[in-house]
């Protein structure tokens, strides 16, 4: 892909343009993916991503804020998240001493020194102000991580933001981003995100790709992988994922897996190596016990069939 | 033209059930102008992107999608065929005047004052009028009998106890400096600066309820389905889910505020009233589809059956070890505990008793009031240990 330094940099304007950029990223996505993504920057609304873990949903504003060359700004969600870890917080213990200073100066007026105390000299930025701030290379990436793991509040908290992509601190007043920045969320779905916030946002639902897709993926993301080895990985994978299992393997988990047999110098699959390396694909032990054994011979040798038929 | 034509898609995704606010309509066109028409696929994935906000409205879009954007005379018939039944009034839901007049008559008597009284106490005076009907098993009331425990559970509060959260709000016997407040106090008066302190804010956990609903518990489910409407009320997160053969998620239709509709609404989604039971598989249905999606926040799991399954307990240990081992504290209530000879016997039971914290009955009100209390003050082990022998020597 030949693309000049300067057609990357600039915002797409159509979905193949899309594709390509996260491409050239080294992120293979399916089309209804791009065309998200590409509706998401033309009409500046966050976008909304929910899908299994290990599907690539992080990833996705990495590879974007990296293929745009803007700042990545990152928001990983806990339970308890306020605004002092999400916006903004006062330098308290400078703040201290000024006033300290202040009095030992003698100076008397009270006003002028609480307007000091709480200007922007002495507070410190977090990631969601920080991408509301301009920025020479365009509008930063936002990503706000796992927001199911945040409580209610703070989910009510971002309606504002998102919206109008404005937040108002108290003692200075409203701060607005004269370019709104690139948003995007995630969600594992450990619990339904209420609706209010949802409406404000994109949506979609990130699925497990298609055997092709994934074995694109592989070749994008473990280039060294033998192609056979990378085949059996994807037939591997995808067989799995239609079992009963606790936690299906992601896209991550397969990749990881590819890197991991190339490690250990193979260039396919058998039912030993299957054995010993299974805890990278599966992360339960109940799964792993199912799987182990009898079960991962089965499938290995089923996808073999298919593989013979198929050529 | 393509304005009108979204429009019309909305209201059939309306038609059918899908939360599609008018708000979102301006965002549909808009979107579509923007991947423009030549593909079909794009369309359809702008349009997805504005209108669906939920993984489990995919198959309906999709479905109104190909219907719609494909022949648009089939639609007109379709849409002429489904206008009719919403555009009608929806018939009136069943409000027994009945209800009404005893709820008015109730409010004359000398019920009680709503004030906010303390949680504890609550659940003791809505029930103390009534000392007979409280010892009374459900399955031996009569219909009246039955109507006046309905309005009992109506009244019912359950007080969770409460835990430490992350966040935190001002307090004075508390162990961390709240700066915040310290520095705005300092500067309003200067001199030695005075510290304010703060406190985890506390609240309740999740409440996960799962309600067996087969053949054997009949007569119990339905008491205790108003049982589940009341607490689902009175608390926010709450998820409720009924099994018989297969799992059904119910909290959104519990939600309702009528109870007689709510009830109402889950009776015709639930497919599997009053047969057989299968536990294991239920169990295992929760684990894998819900309990990553309702017990992040580590809830408290009450498990409302009498442990008699229709598959021979198959595969219920691993997945009652699962679901003890995911959530705050497991309760299991069971209605045969009522009698003084119950014993584990039945493989189900013995499955399961190993792995609850406690172990209630939930045949009268007098059981369910015990579990407001209990919910207040864990007891690990109640009802456990007596039977513990009995497991280990068989």
């Amino acid at each position: 892909m030949a693309y000049s330094a300067r057609m990357t940099l600039s915002v797409p304007t159509s979905i193949d343009e899309t594709l390509t950029l996260l491409q050239s990223g080294g992120y293979i996505a399916a089309r209804p993916l791009a065309t998200v993504l590409f509706l998401a920057l033309k009409l500046g609304r966050p976008l909304f991503l929910e899908g299994e873990a290990g599907v690539g949903k992080t990833e996705i504003a990495k590879v974007l804020a990296q293929a745009l060359g803007r700042r990545l700004l990152r928001l990983q969600c806990y339970e308890g998240l306020d605004t002092a870890s999400a916006v903004y917080e006062w330098n308290y213990a400078a703040q201290m001493i000024e006033i300290r200073l202040a009095e030992a100066e003698g100076i008397q007026d009270r006003h002028a020194l609480g307007t000091d105390i709480f200007s922007e000299r002495f507070m410190i930025k977090r990631p969601i102000l920080q991408a509301l701030e301009p920025d020479i290379a365009g509008p930063p990436v936002l990503l706000i991580d796992e927001i199911d793991r945040a409580d209610e509040p703070f989910e009510a908290y971002l309606l504002e933001v998102l919206s109008d992509f404005q937040v108002t601190v108290p003692e200075i007043g409203t701060v607005r981003a004269a370019h709104p920045p690139i948003v995007i969320l995630t969600s594992n779905r450990t619990r339904e995100i209420h609706d209010a916030l949802k409406r404000r946002c994109l949506y979609h639902w990130i699925d497990y790709p298609d055997a092709a897709r994934e074995l694109e993926i592989l070749h994008a993301r473990a280039p060294g992988a033998h192609a056979r080895l990378s085949a059996e990985v994807v037939a591997f994978v995808q067989e799995l994922r239609k079992r009963d299992l606790f936690k299906s393997p992601g896209v991550a988990e397969s990749i990881d897996w590819a890197s991991a047999l190339t490690a250990l110098d193979k260039i396919a699959l058998d039912p030993q190596t299957i054995n010993d390396t299974l805890g990278v694909l599966l992360k339960y032990q109940d799964d792993i016990a199912r799987i182990q054994g009898g079960e991962a011979g089965k499938i290995l040798e089923q996808i073999r069939t298919q593989s013979d038929t198929a050529a | 033209m393509l304005a009108a034509n979204i429009a019309h898609f909305a209201r059939l995704l309306r038609a059918s059930g899908m939360a599609v606010g008018p708000d979102r309509m301006l965002d549909a066109v808009t979107a579509a102008e923007a991947v423009g028409l030549r593909r079909r696929d794009d369309l359809y994935w702008a349009l997805h992107a504005v209108l669906v906000s939920r993984h489990s409205d995919q198959a309906l879009f999709d479905q109104a999608f190909q219907l719609f954007w494909r022949d648009p005379e089939l639609l007109k018939k379709a849409l002429a065929l489904m206008l009719p039944a919403i555009s009608a009034p929806a018939p009136p839901l069943e409000k027994t005047p009945r209800r009404l007049a005893e709820a008015l008559g109730l409010q004359a008597g000398d019920t009680p004052p709503a004030g906010a009284p303390d949680m504890e106490i609550d659940a003791a005076l809505s029930f103390s009028d009534q000392e007979l009907l409280r010892k009374k098993d459900f399955e031996q009331m009569s219909l009246e009998e039955l109507n006046q425990a309905r309005q009992a559970i109506q009244k019912l509060r359950l007080p969770i106890q409460n835990i430490r959260t992350r966040r935190f709000c001002s307090g004075s016997n508390a162990d961390r400096v709240d700066m915040h407040a310290t520095l705005r106090q300092s500067l309003r008066q200067g001199g030695a600066i005075r510290l304010h302190y703060k406190r985890p804010r506390r609240r309740h956990p999740p409440l996960v309820l799962l309600c067996d609903i087969s053949g054997s518990m009949s007569r119990y489910s339905r008491m205790l389905l108003h049982f589940m409407h009341a607490i689902t009320r009175e608390q926010d997160r709450v998820y409720s889910f009924v099994f018989g053969t297969q799992l059904t998620n119910i909290s959104r239709w519990l939600r309702e505020r009528d109870v007689d509709d709510a009830i109402g609404r889950v009776a015709q989604l639930v497919a599997d009233w009053d047969g057989g039971t299968r536990i294991g598989h239920c169990l295992r249905e929760f684990n894998i589809r819900w309990s990553r999606r309702v017990m992040a926040q580590g809830p408290v799991v009450i498990l409302i059956s009498d442990g008699l399954d229709r598959d021979a307990a198959l595969g219920i240990g691993p997945e009652i070890e699962r679901l003890h081992k995911s959530c705050r504290r497991l309760i299991w209530l069971n209605p045969l505990l009522r009698y003084d000879a119950f014993a584990p016997k039945s493989m189900g039971v013995r499955a399961i008793l190993p792995h609850v914290d406690e172990f209630r009955a939930s045949h009268n009100l007098d059981s369910l009031l015990a579990l407001a209390d209990a919910l207040n003050r864990p007891q690990t082990g109640f009802g456990v240990e007596k039977f513990r022998s009995e497991l280990r020597a068989g």
